[in-house]
């Protein structure tokens, strides 16, 4: 608790957001958020606010910072067309449940519904879209508000809040009293957990013959990594993960076999519709991942563990549903399990791994000839990191190639767009990543299409100097699209070549150092070089025009409908 | 599967924008709502929403787990008629002059049970509570008798049959769950 006397609901705003262990802030100001900034230029010295080039940017760099940092993400905007300009990264952060608190300032509240200047119905749009949406009216509901905002941010299933801040209530003079949040009536962040259906989800893997675990983004925003390792090496349980469940587990521990979903890795898509009893860890079983439900593991016991009920039963029907957070709900069932093997079950992927490697990974990673690949890029920029390096996506063909051959031996290692899938993510996003992580080298895959989406975030690296290493996967087309163009539209191309730019001029307008890449013979050097130091970089690599991401499972089908583009 | 009657019902905090964060829920989902009724519950400051609509138990259930899951929402759960109590009423206005001239307006008022709340040289008001059946039922007949000037139904409320309270069994748990804390 702390207390402060006559001092402006702006002031009030910064001492909550220190005792709330915020640190950093990416913003951008305007009008009705002004007495706001005017109160954080008296705490630069506790809140480091970056000034991003747009307020979609500030909200991505938020997203990205608190998906690598576990803390709540803050974005600090103005009214009007700055609210509307953070929305794609409201709906962003509720569909990864990505922890935010988004300030939005707002008209006097003498003004609301007048269709004041650069007023908008903020809580209105953003309801449907953020776990609590708050329109401050007055500057004594301040520090109440701002706890309260901090508490369902961050606890539960993560996602983002707006506060909508009133002018007035940012002048008005009040006494402050802190006091943080643990608790709202309405609100039960962890369900209960039911000791029998712990008991039932260790019965049917103790019997399971061939059990097989899928692993989402519940386990990295739970910090279960260590726990999931335990439960699975008890039981010797091969895993997948999710786009989203990426880095849960590092790439070279044994029983990681790879990726699920659309652009999976063909073992895990095979094996799901051949488990006796599949056990989802933190994941919400998205159409990308699970393709047609009507086919998707039928023959297999269900166990799903989550600390959302209303995943429960909402695209595949547990058999034993344990609600609860998995840093609990897991080590309990581990205590239960017997030992075991599965040894022939486990040495069954291999089949699908010589496969895979033989028909796409060959080609994609160690091709010799041709052009240069995505894939063989993204491989090299993962070894010369010494696979240690955060890795941030944007949306397309980059994403999926990254996912697929980006090596982890760190946890909170991958920051993606996956559920609203937004174009010109990674850019700002990597700027929040290097925020939260200095120390550590943040390499973001870019398609050219997705890059210039949120281009102008080259100023805010410029001025900040942030030390992210940027690569164009520059194909000249919006790849992903292309890509379906091809497969499900008869090569009808329409819009999707694109006319690019000089990428290193650009880059060089705003002092960033760069390299393109045209032959697969300069490709290491350049890596090399873009990672010899802690320096911005942009390297841009003109990869295959007409490359495609395989294996693919196209969209509604069955899981084990497998492409392999052969 | 076939289309059922739903009764949901919901309990929330009264703040500022809860109705609009219920039914963006259905709106989501291609859901009509077919009947809403809100209004202060038994406990202060908390208020009672009764919504009916006709969908799969699949779906409602799922309308319902997203609505539990909004913060400001103490408690949502879903019936079917056979579990619930309930109740709408209805308002009918007819001309004086010609439900004078019916002649049978006694055997009208048993068979109905009718309250008048107003009369006047111009016209009558009724008032009826019942099923959607019979309000639909008077309505039907009036039309045909003596014709209905303006018609009002409300939305239904209802209660549970079962003996269990089940906002003040969880107002309990979250009690327990706040000295825990």
């Amino acid at each position: 608790m702390e207390t402060k006397t006559k001092i402006t609901g702006a002031q009030a705003l910064m001492h909550s957001m220190v005792l709330e262990g915020v640190d950093t802030i990416f913003g951008y100001p305007g009008g009705a958020i002004m007495p706001v900034f005017d109160a954080l230029y008296d705490f630069d010295k506790q809140l480091n606010h970056i000034l991003t080039r747009h307020e979609q940017g500030a909200m991505h760099a938020a997203q990205g910072y608190a998906r690598v940092s576990g803390k709540v993400g803050v974005c600090l905007v103005t009214s009007g067309p700055a609210a509307t300009n953070t929305i794609t990264g409201i709906g962003d952060a509720l569909m990864d449940s990505t922890p935010l608190v988004v300030i939005t300032g707002q008209v006097g509240s003498a003004l609301l519904g007048t269709d004041a200047f650069q007023e908008i119905d903020v809580v209105g749009i953003t309801q449907p879209i953020t776990k609590w949406a708050y329109q401050i009216r007055r500057a004594e509901d301040i520090a109440w508000a701002v706890a309260r905002a901090f508490y369902i941010a961050r606890s539960g299933r993560p996602g983002p809040v707006v506060l909508d801040f009133a002018k007035n209530a940012q002048l008005a003079e009040i006494d402050f009293d802190y006091k943080p949040c643990t608790f709202i009536r309405s609100y039960m962040p962890i369900p209960e957990v039911n000791p029998d259906q712990l008991a039932l989800a260790a019965q049917l893997i103790n019997q399971a013959q061939k059990p097989f675990a899928l692993v989402g983004q519940g386990v990295v925003l739970a910090n279960a990594e260590t726990e999931l390792k335990e439960f699975l090496e008890k039981a010797n349980i091969p895993a997948a993960w999710t786009l989203l469940g990426a880095s849960a587990m590092a790439t070279d521990f044994p029983l990681n076999k790879g990726f699920l979903g659309m652009h999976g890795n063909v073992g895990p898509n095979m094996k799901t519709n051949e488990c006796d009893v599949l056990i989802a860890i933190g994941m919400r079983f998205d159409d990308r991942v699970t393709g047609d439900l009507n086919t998707y593991a039928k023959q297999a016991k269900i166990i799903h563990l989550d600390i959302d009920p209303s995943e429960i039963g909402k695209n595949v029907k547990p058999d034993a549903p344990v609600l609860g957070n998995v840093k609990e709900t897991l080590p309990e069932i581990t205590q239960m399990l017997h030992h075991a093997t599965h040894q022939a079950w486990i040495n069954s992927f291999t089949e699908f791994e010589v496969l895979e490697f033989d028909k796409v990974i060959q080609r994609e990673v160690h091709p010799t000839t041709g052009e240069i690949t995505m894939g063989e890029v993204i491989r090299k920029v993962s070894e010369a990191s010494e696979n240690k390096a955060v890795l941030v996506t944007d949306v397309g063909q980059n994403q999926m190639m990254a996912a697929r051959y980006f090596n982890f031996s760190e946890k909170r290692s991958m920051v993606t767009s996956g559920g609203l899938g937004t174009m010109g993510f990674g850019l700002p996003a990597a700027i929040g990543a290097k925020m939260a992580a200095p120390q550590r080298t943040v390499c973001t895959f870019c398609g050219d299409g997705g890059f210039q989406m949120t281009i102008q975030e080259l100023g805010t690296i410029m001025q900040e100097h942030i030390g992210v290493k940027m690569i164009i996967l520059n194909n000249h087309f919006l790849g992903m699209v292309r890509q379906w163009q091809e497969m499900f539209f008869d090569e009808r191309y329409s819009f999707t070549e694109m006319q690019n730019p000089d990428f290193i001029a650009i880059a060089k307008a705003y002092r960033i150092d760069g390299t393109e890449v045209r032959k697969r013979e300069e490709l290491d050097a350049a890596i090399a070089d873009m990672l010899k130091d802690d320096k911005p970089y942009l390297l841009v690599v003109n990869v295959e025009k007409k490359g495609m991401v395989y294996p693919m499972v196209p969209a509604g089908t069955c899981v084990t409908n497998i492409l392999l583009g052969d | 599967m076939e289309n059922t009657l739903y009764t949901i019902t919901v309990f929330s905090e009264n703040t500022v924008g809860l109705l609009n964060q219920i039914t963006i829920i259905f709106t989501r989902r291609g859901l009509n709502i077919e009947t809403l009724s809100v209004s202060p519950s038994a406990i202060k400051g908390i208020h009672k929403f009764t919504i009916t609509l006709f969908a799969t138990e699949d779906a409602v259930k799922k309308v319902v787990q997203q609505i539990d899951k909004r913060v400001d929402i103490l408690k949502a759960y879903y019936n079917t008629d056979e579990g619930l109590v309930f109740q709408e009423i209805a308002l009918y206005k007819v001309a004086t002059d010609k439900l004078l001239a019916l002649g049978s307006i006694e055997q009208l008022i048993r068979n109905h049970h009718i309250h008048i709340l107003e009369m006047n040289e111009t016209c009558v008001v009724f008032e009826k509570t019942g099923h959607y059946e019979e309000t639909q039922q008077l309505f039907d007949e009036l039309s045909e008798s003596v014709g209905v000037l303006q018609f009002i139904r409300s939305g239904r409320v209802a209660i549970t049959k079962s003996k269990v309270e089940r906002l003040s069994d969880m107002l309990e748990g979250m009690r327990k769950f706040e000295k825990k804390e």
